[in-house]
């Protein structure tokens, strides 16, 4: 297009709201904006005065599609502050947990949201019809994942069991072993997803970006590690800080952020895969080298071909977790634990990304500064970043079609703005 | 012709919208009987004309009140959705808070920039035809209200507490095992499910009609809550109730052992 505007008013197929503004004169890129109006929550601030036994509880309400991640970073957190180290039956059974919320949440993006993108469609609605056999399957999985979850936090969204230094209640070994059965009949519909995924058009667009992920040196990093970037280096997680450095601007409720090297970086998905390919189950890799994936790859709308991979890697992980529960054999456990004044920093690899919960408890346990980094967050610069790469190079392209690939940028990212506060929209303008 | 059923959220994790979509193969059926016709976190299509309007989210500031109007006016039937709508739930914590201090402490120098207002629910903002309670809301509930307003009925909660339910699961009562529990004032229809789990009943489906709150108070109290810990407890998810707020002022005014 030669001259106008685009605007686009709450994206849609995410999750919260955001807003994209392009202006584009006599040929030329003259201005661009990724904007989140999300209303803002003040988590950081409603915390403050709560005990520390109840804040997972809390904080799992800032996002709905990650709650489970959210309750374990705060549990790490509080942990890391109280000086506890849970059991290792109880980080088992988190990182069983923990997959079963990235494979539900990964479906979810790669099935229903991005999908109808890939296909031709605006919604998975008309997918029932013209594609009935892949949205079924798509469903299935999306079902097992949330089966998953509920198995173990006693709920899919919003876990109940999973607390401090332990768990209030247990799956038994029965439901465990069930659970197993499911997971190794679901691997096929995950092969027919990674099929489908190998015949669509992913739109190539390369640009020059640091990938910042957990690494941990025995496993596929998603419930512990140290902050590892593809630009080399970790950072250990109680220095977050000197890492991913927050920043705002006004037209976004959601913070932003940089790197200690560059003004912006990713994560998520294909931030892991980048970081950490090597690590990945066997299905898993066969699956990224199916579908093209080789790290470290630079295009972000290959991100959901990596939330792809990540599925076949929690399934196979997952029963490889169940394995080892079953041979040790669950015991219930003390879960008491001493309260006391101190600092801790949580993270997780959270389907979005790396998400970071710190909290400051005085000697009753009851907290008085919180600072919660969420992975959206840390993305909403790198999404601007690209769009400004991007744009040029599709300007000659219809309006609808720069339109569309943003849009569709956007998504890749799968955002979650609820997390962040909520965003996105496109305006061209 | 179906019914058209349009689907918006506000402030909240949109946990509730998620409850929608883990109804799996059941949606296709729902998809049977009524046409989504704008639901912006799942599809791309939108359109301003609809029947029923399923509303997620509370206000938490002001700019919001004419969409909501908006939709309000062009429903035939609001359904508020979830704890965030029913009762205000979570969001409620910071009206415990100076909303410029909250501001300041999130947004630093950049605070202006950023409007909040005291958290509502829906129903404090507009009139609301039905309501599917909890944080987040139980699928089959949802399934259940549904069904009733497309057959023209009136849906009905249960009006008696979380208590009856988890008696009738046969639990062990939380408090018997020195844990305090917020189901005997807490409306039903959950099956109990956090106490079934082995935790508290934390409130997120509101009050019973006609709670009695002062005698749980005594209980509370008789097992070892002080008076701020009782105030934090009925707070957690509550705190928009106007009975909280009262029993909060009652609570303030007569002190207790702090």
């Amino acid at each position: 297009m030669k001259d106008g505007k685009i605007e686009v008013h709450y994206v849609t197929r995410v999750e919260g709201h955001g807003n994209i503004h392009v202006n584009i004169e006599g040929g030329a890129l003259k201005s661009f904006q990724w904007e989140i109006p999300e209303a803002p929550r003040f988590f950081e601030a409603m915390v403050r005065g709560q005990s520390c036994m109840d804040v997972a509880h809390i904080t799992s309400r800032i996002c709905g599609i990650c709650s489970i991640g959210h309750t374990l970073a705060a549990l790490q957190a509080v942990e890391n502050a109280l000086q506890v180290r849970p059991s290792e039956q109880t980080l088992l059974l988190r990182k069983l947990i923990l997959h079963g919320e990235t494979m539900q949440s990964h479906v979810l993006h790669a099935g229903y949201l991005a999908a109808p993108d890939l296909l031709g469609a605006p919604s998975v609605v008309p997918l029932v019809g013209s594609h009935r056999d892949i949205v079924l399957t798509i469903i299935r999985l999306h079902r097992l994942a949330n089966e998953w979850s509920d198995l173990l936090g006693g709920r899919t969204t919003h876990p109940i069991n999973a607390v401090v230094n332990g768990w209030t209640s247990l799956p038994t070994e029965e439901q465990l072993a069930g659970l197993r059965t499911r997971i190794e009949a679901a691997v096929s519909d995950a092969l027919a997803i990674v099929e489908v995924f190998k015949t669509l058009q992913i739109p190539d667009f390369k640009r020059d970006t640091e990938y910042v992920a957990l690494k941990h040196p025995a496993e596929y990093a998603f419930y512990e590690g140290d902050i590892a970037s593809t630009d080399g280096g970790t950072t250990p997680v109680p220095d977050y800080k000197k890492k991913v450095i927050e920043f705002i601007v006004p037209y976004s409720t959601a913070k932003r952020a940089r790197s200690d090297q560059r003004p912006s970086f990713a994560v998520g998905a294909l931030a892991r895969v980048n970081n950490n390919y090597e690590q990945l189950s066997p299905l898993a890799r066969k699956a990224a080298e199916d579908m093209g994936l080789k790290p470290v790859c630079t295009n972000p709308f290959m991100n959901t071909v990596a939330q792809v991979v990540e599925v076949a890697h929690a399934l196979e992980d997952g029963l490889h977790l169940i394995d080892q529960l079953l041979a040790r054999g669950l015991r219930e456990e003390d879960r008491t634990v001493q309260v006391k004044a101190g600092t801790g920093v949580g993270a997780v690899e959270v389907p979005r990304g790396l998400l970071f919960h710190e909290y400051t408890l005085d000697d009753q346990g009851l907290v008085t500064d919180a600072n919660l980094v969420i992975p959206t967050g840390q993305n909403h610069q790198n999404i601007e970043d690209d769009m400004g790469t991007l744009i040029p190079q599709i300007i000659d392209r219809p309006q609808e079609e720069i339109r569309l690939m943003l849009e569709m940028l956007v998504r890749a990212y799968d955002p979650c703005i609820s997390c962040s506060t909520h965003l996105l929209q496109v305006e061209f303008r | 012709m179906k019914p058209r059923v349009a689907i918006f959220d506000f402030g909240c994790c949109e946990g509730c919208q998620l409850q929608i979509v883990n109804l799996e193969e059941q949606i296709l059926d729902l998809l049977g009987v009524v046409d989504v016709v704008t639901w912006r976190e799942a599809m791309t299509e939108q359109s301003d004309e609809f029947d029923i309007a399923i509303v997620e989210g509370s206000i938490t500031r002001e700019e919001e009140v004419p969409r909501l109007q908006w939709i309000r006016d062009h429903a035939r039937i609001l359904v508020a959705i979830g704890a965030c709508a029913h009762i205000g739930g979570i969001n409620c914590l910071k009206n415990r808070f100076d909303l410029e201090e909250v501001r300041r402490y999130v947004y630093g120098e950049h605070a202006e920039v950023f409007d909040t207002s005291p958290t509502r629910p829906v129903g404090a903002v507009v009139q609301v035809d039905a309501v599917v309670p909890g944080c987040p809301i139980d699928r089959q509930e949802f399934v259940e209200i549904v069904k009733d307003l497309l057959l023209g009925k009136k849906p009905q909660l249960p009006t008696y507490a979380v208590c009856v339910e988890c008696k009738r699961k046969n639990n062990v009562c939380l408090f018997d095992k020195g844990m305090v529990c917020l189901g005997p004032v807490t409306r039903a229809g959950c099956g109990a499910i956090c106490p079934s789990f082995g935790n508290s009943c934390e409130g997120c489906r509101g009050l019973v009609p006609d709670p009695n709150l002062n005698s749980h108070r005594e209980v509370l109290a008789q097992y070892g809550l002080s008076v701020d810990e009782i105030l934090r407890f009925v707070n957690l998810y509550g705190g928009c109730q106007p009975e909280i707020g009262c029993f909060q002022e009652a609570v303030e005014a007569t002190g207790g052992p702090r």
